[in-house]
């Protein structure tokens, strides 16, 4: 049974909770739970200020919050294993650092949410705010591996120096998505604002919406690349469809960033019904 | 007063190597004949050390400031010093904050260290850092082989003007000495490019060659007497085949007193970086045969660091190799500047011939008042990691360990599988403390006699020469007990060292026009006021004749 933490006590500002994962609850009995430290401002209390612990049963390592959380920051901190399940909206810094396991949001997320993730899952069922799965100011790689997936909208520099993993965004992302990207694939199925790709080395901007393209990346080709189809099989368990087949249509591929120079690629869906005349006009203007 | 008893005394300046003595320190920190009361140490089965000298390192000033801004990565990841009674707050890493690189320091038994480059327009943001650095003893050198003013009295052969243009800098900026880095390079680099070779004018000049600029500030500072030569960071720096251009610059030098800093980066044979080998035979064989040249060895450690340099061209290139972050400031018409983070790799072949040659060259030069222990910190790995070298320098056995993990296709590149050579406790005593002090001209440091200051060191005896330099029993700074089993007991407010060199008293009058017509800065807010300078120790000149 999981262990389930109702917020207590509205933090009036920012808490620090990165006690919030399985790692750190799993192996401790509710007394130990409620005493370990989060850090209310400055401030050192014990978790039990703020919420109410509970379990039923066999414990397991997996962890149901519930509550008003945009306040409460680290939930699920270089996590290793289990799963975080949040009912209500969280903070900044959500599974930074993570290496595995699975933390699932019904609510909207804040900030730098997978920021330099190694590995695991994080599912948004919302909106999401801006660097997720990126680096921290001056770290040389974002996320290494892992997915997150946000159901709704993002902010700015989706993927900023990723290097390995997947990141798919349902509704529309801000600017500077993938912002020198060194690896890794990001989905935007709702587009994106301004500069998506600048400065990056490698990796992949898939995008089904029409996207400014930066002049610094160059038209390449038309493709439907086969790795497409592998990721949209990999996504399909989550409700999420990727358009893959010649006869819908096809991708552009624009390569880049020149600027850097970078080997990095931006897939631009085009769908079969958009007609011939559009398609002729593959490598001029943008 | 204090009395230490029973250690196993290590002294090089006075050839004292092991014997067992008795210390005595008077109130005024001072190592004396006889006292009367006081504590007592009991150093029984310890080893006794004079405090560790730094001849060359980067604390302090605009460029580290920068590369502190630089790297928060590093900071996130580092040791945190929480404020305590008798402690303040900081991080160390590869670019330690200031209160925490006087306790790291400290804390390693090291008392005096040399900041080696200060742009003499950040002196004043150099000296308000050093004072922030506590426990040790601090110098610095001032910037001077790109400084445009002086570069133009050297093209006119106004040999005079020039020297009293460098003694005024020097009073300028409160600094202890001269730097020379990369000289004509740093002023070429702002045309774009840099000079490799000595006998070539420097752009922006018709007949002032870089081998002309070394020749007359060394000139300068020996005629100016300055207790230390001037300190030269040699052109071509980190190039594969750049020996060439040392042992030119080497000859250029002949006649004068000079310290070349961090050796190791300008050894280097070959002629590209796939053939790239170290050339630290030839460079320790003129050594040998010159005893009163000296240098430090600016040996690199495998790790992250971040290296900062006034060779702005150097510094150029290493971003494009790189690819990683580049910063790069010009310091007006002195000087420039330049950050890039760099990781050393046991697997990159260049990394590696670099991490041998360091240590051949501490090891082929037979003089360990030659030659001292320096990182040229944090450039070639940072301060705080100078027990590991000594135990490389000790230990053979422990260095074709760590040169086995190497690759095969080093072996043909470096001399380091050949030396047995181990140093003793008395050479690392010279080459960490008594030579380092000798070559700065502090007659007072790096010496257990009668009439010096009380800094030493204390190590439980170990057989791991790295365990026991990184954690002393005690050190004693000034007579009083500032580390004692690790913990920082007090944090007294160090000295700072600097020069007033003679010069032309009608100096002002030629400096205050060129100056209201290039500099940013009026003439009357530039030179560091000697009020601002906490404990300052005026040290005498002996000008020549």
């Amino acid at each position: 049974m999981p262990i389930t933490l109702r917020l207590r006590r509205r933090p009036t500002v920012p808490l620090e909770a990165e006690v919030l994962s399985p790692d750190a609850l799993a192996d401790r009995s509710l007394a130990e739970i409620r005493a370990l430290t989060v850090y209310h401002g400055k401030r050192q209390l014990p978790l039990g200020e703020f919420f109410d612990v509970d379990v039923e049963g066999e414990r397991g390592d997996d962890l149901v919050l519930h509550g008003e959380l945009t306040k409460v920051r680290w939930i699920g901190r270089a996590m290793t294993r289990g799963s975080v399940t949040v009912h209500g909206p969280v903070g900044m810094h959500l599974g930074a650092h993570m290496a595995g396991g699975r933390i699932e949001v019904h609510g909207m997320a804040g900030d730098w949410i997978g920021a330099e993730m190694k590995g695991g899952l994080i599912h948004v069922h919302g909106d999401a705010g801006g660097q997720i799965g990126a680096a921290y100011r001056g770290s040389p790689r974002g996320m290494t591996d892992g997915t997150i997936l946000i159901d709704g909208s993002a902010g700015l520099e989706v993927g900023m120096r990723m290097r390995r993993g997947t990141i798919v965004i349902g509704g529309p992302a801000k600017s500077f998505v993938g912002l020198q990207m060194k690896g890794g694939t990001i989905v935007l199925l709702g587009g994106a604002e301004l500069r998506a790709g600048a400065w990056m080395n490698r990796g992949t901007i898939i995008s089904i919406e029409p996207l400014p393209i930066l002049p610094t990346f160059a038209p390449a080709t038309r493709v439907n690349p086969g790795f497409v189809g592998l990721l949209a099989r990999y996504l399909h368990p989550f409700g999420i469809r990727l358009p893959h087949a010649p006869e819908e249509g096809d991708y552009r591929l624009y390569s880049g960033d020149f600027s850097v120079p970078g080997k990095g690629e931006l897939l631009v869906w085009r769908p079969a019904a958009e007609g011939v005349a559009s398609r002729e006009s593959v490598g001029g203007g943008i | 007063m204090m009395r230490i008893t029973g250690g196993r005394v290590y002294d090089p300046a006075n050839g004292i190597d092991g014997a067992v003595k008795e210390l005595r320190i008077d109130d005024h920190g001072r190592f004396v004949d006889a006292i009367e009361g006081g504590r007592t140490i009991d150093a029984t089965g310890m080893i006794v050390f004079p405090g560790g000298v730094d001849v060359h390192t980067h604390v302090a000033g605009g460029a580290i400031n920068f590369a502190r801004a630089m790297t928060p990565e590093d900071h996130r990841r580092t040791q945190a010093f929480i404020r305590t009674k008798n402690r303040r707050s900081g991080l160390g890493g590869m670019a330690p904050t200031t209160f925490a690189t006087g306790y790291l320091y400290a804390g390693m038994g090291w008392t005096t260290v040399n900041e080696a480059a200060v742009p003499v327009l950040s002196a004043r943001h150099t000296h308000e850092e050093l004072g922030d650095i506590p426990i040790v003893d601090k110098s610095t050198l001032a910037l001077m082989a790109n400084n445009e003013i002086l570069l133009d009295q050297l093209e006119a052969g106004e040999y005079e003007r020039a020297r009293s243009v460098v003694a005024w800098y020097i009073w300028a900026a409160k600094a202890y000495g001269v730097k020379a880095v990369n000289p004509g390079g740093v002023a070429a680099w702002k045309w774009g490019h840099d000079a490799k070779q000595l006998t070539s004018p420097i752009s922006g000049y018709d007949t002032l060659t870089p081998g002309r600029i070394i020749t007359q500030l060394a000139r300068i500072c020996d005629d100016l007497g300055l207790p230390h030569p001037m300190h030269l960071h040699c052109n071509n720096l980190g190039a594969p085949g750049n020996i060439a251009t040392t042992l030119d610059t080497l000859r250029h030098l002949e006649g004068s007193r000079a310290h070349i800093a961090h050796s190791q980066y300008h050894a280097y044979g070959g002629d590209g970086w796939d053939s790239i080998r170290s050339a630290s035979r030839q460079l320790a064989d003129y050594f040998n045969a010159h005893p009163g040249l000296t240098t430090d060895a600016g040996a690199v450690l495998f790790g992250d660091t971040v290296t900062i340099t006034a060779d702005g061209p150097w510094q150029h290139l290493l971003y494009k190799l790189t690819g990683r972050k580049w910063g790069n400031l010009d310091v007006e018409n002195e000087t420039g500047c330049g950050i890039v983070p760099y990781t050393y790799r046991p697997s990159n072949l260049v990394n590696a011939v670099q991490w041998a040659t360091g240590l051949e060259l501490l090891l082929l030069i037979r003089d360990p008042f030659q030659a001292f222990l320096s990182t040229d910190h944090p450039n070639g790995g940072c301060f705080w990691r100078y027990p590991e070298i000594i135990k490389l320098l000790m230990c053979a056995d422990f260095r074709n360990e760590c040169m086995a993990k190497l690759p095969e296709a080093i072996r043909r590149r470096i001399v380091l599988p050949e030396i047995d050579r181990e140093y003793t406790l008395y050479e690392i005593a010279a080459s960490m403390s008594a030579g380092p002090a000798r070559a700065l001209g502090l007659s007072k440091k790096g010496n257990l006699g009668i009439g010096c200051d009380a800094d030493l060191v204390i190590y439980d005896a170990d057989d791991d020469a790295a365990r026991m330099f990184s954690r002393p029993r005690y050190v004693i700074k000034g007579g009083e007990i500032v580390i004692e089993d690790g913990e920082i007991r007090e944090t007294p407010q160090g000295r700072e060292f600097l020069v007033r060199p003679p010069c032309d008293p009608d100096i002002d009058a030629f400096m205050r026009p060129l100056f209201e017509d290039r500099y940013t800065m009026s003439f009357e807010n530039y030179p560091v006021e000697i009020e601002r300078i906490e404990h300052a120790d005026v040290r005498p000149c002996a000008p020549a004749p």
